[in-house]
């Protein structure tokens, strides 16, 4: 079943066009690692699936509901597709459970209780259940991103797009939050990762897609994609990052 | 034979004092309260309003921010009459310290607001927050740490300037002394004790603050500086 439905999607800043006609498609628990050098537009992609950028034509389809501010609120949005970034981006004056129940008790309205179960609950998921009451300056940048992602779990999202989240990290602590990515995916939770992990989009995803000035220049499995990669661009970047 | 200080040609005055004391206080913690409040509207107003409504509140922040508060106090008391619109004098008080508080108060905030990432923005936004809800739940805690110390010193500035406010006739501590000084001739004694109060009440209002802050703030204090 097609969760994501992504056609001729094209957005310009000015005079720079940052895609030129993206179309893709993701199913149902699929996970699609984005890759591609700095400025091909994957950022971008992933901003428009959650209208951090509204993009200027084309389609975007989540769970068969159109994306633009007229079919869908910013709350409907917001429990289709969970963002999590790679600053990380916690609320520094709220502890870890505060910032998870934030958004399930402000935005959804949800019972105060069921609420902090809820956090409890994804928080044990990432692995942080004994953080609920630090502050996010307590926590390193594994833990903090660990709960970024157990924020962005609490309001039950179908599709996590997931923005470079290891980038900001020290290279020690990286595991830590694939490890978690990785578990999601177990579970048959819907990823869309940018990502600069090589190792981690061979292993974990479904399906790799290398962007290339705007445009979706090769995709496929990954062993297939990284082994024997068929176009001069992509051979050059392989070459390069790996 | 030199003067002599004398300070308890004060005693028969104390009531008076108190009066006045009491006044200044008031006027104080209403329009520290009133104002902020009011410049935390202004400021989201001046960033997220139609342009005219920013236009509009630029102009306030503008014209308080560049001209004299016993202008203001005596266009609000005076002048407003002449438009059939009468207050009287403590109403005018208050109403001149809280507008003007609010207008340097929110160009404080107003910076302490755009120094916040864009990212929690962008965070709050993901997570299908509005914008007033972004503000109220992840900006403006932050920002108000960031712009504290500014915020604590306009404050106790508005208070100091209070003693304005006895030329439009509000009893407050420096109307008690001019008061007290056309009564007993004793003007050296009257002001360096009224100074002292100023003082200590400065230093009062700080700590307050500081104390407010410490709890607000407290996330803070596991955040390496």
């Amino acid at each position: 079943m097609t969760l994501v439905y992504v056609d001729n999607v094209h957005k310009a800043f000015g005079d720079l066009k940052v895609l030129k006609g993206i179309n893709l498609s993701v199913a149902q628990g699929e996970v699609v690692a984005i890759i591609g050098r700095s400025g091909s537009g994957k950022s971008t992609l992933l901003r428009c699936l959650n209208q951090l950028e509204k993009h200027d034509s084309g389609q975007i389809t989540i769970a068969d509901k159109q994306l633009d501010a007229a079919s869908m609120s910013p709350k409907e949005l917001s429990e289709n597709v969970g963002m999590v970034f790679q600053s990380f981006n916690l609320f520094p004056h709220k502890t870890v459970g505060e910032n998870v129940c934030l958004a399930p008790l402000v935005v959804r309205g949800e019972e105060k209780a069921e609420v902090e179960k809820v956090a409890r609950e994804v928080l044990e998921k990432v692995g942080l259940s004994d953080k609920y009451g630090a502050y996010p300056a307590q926590l390193s940048g594994g833990q903090q991103q660990r709960v970024a992602i157990a924020r962005a779990l609490a309001m039950r999202p179908k599709v996590m797009l997931c923005d470079e989240v290891t980038s900001a990290l020290d290279p020690e602590l990286v595991g830590e939050v694939l490890r978690v990515l990785e578990a999601l995916a177990a579970e048959g939770m819907t990823l869309i990762l940018v990502t600069h992990e090589m190792s981690f989009a061979r292993d974990v995803a479904d399906r790799v897609v290398f962007m290339h000035q705007g445009r979706i220049h090769e995709e496929g499995a990954p062993s297939e994609l990284f082994s024997n990669p068929q176009t001069p661009e992509l051979k050059q970047f392989i070459s390069a990052v790996l | 034979m030199g003067p002599t200080l004398d300070f308890l040609t004060l005693l028969p005055y104390v009531s008076e004092l108190l009066k006045g004391f009491t006044t200044t206080v008031i006027l104080t913690v209403v329009t520290t309260l009133t104002g902020l409040s009011l410049a935390v509207a202004v400021a989201y107003l001046r960033v997220n309003a139609q342009p005219w409504v920013r236009w509009g509140l630029g102009g306030y922040v503008e014209v308080t921010r560049n001209t004299p508060f016993i202008v203001q106090l005596f266009f609000i008391f005076f002048g407003l009459p002449g438009l059939g619109i009468k207050i009287d004098a403590i109403t005018a008080a208050f109403i001149a310290m809280t507008l003007n508080l609010a207008a340097y108060s929110a160009e404080i905030l107003r910076a302490g607001i755009s120094a916040t990432a864009k990212g929690q923005l962008e965070a709050g936004r993901a997570l299908g927050m509005t914008t007033l809800q972004s503000y109220r739940h992840v900006v403006l805690v932050p920002a108000f740490a960031r712009v504290y110390p500014a915020l604590i010193s306009q404050s106790i500035i508005v208070m100091l300037g209070s003693a304005v406010v006895s030329q439009i006739s509000v009893f407050d501590l420096t109307y008690a002394a001019n008061f007290i000084q056309s009564r007993n001739f004793r003007s050296f004694e009257v002001y360096l004790l009224i100074t002292l109060v100023y003082l200590l009440l400065a230093f009062g209002m700080r700590r307050s603050f500081m104390l407010v802050g410490k709890r607000v703030f407290a996330y803070q204090q596991g955040e390496q500086r």
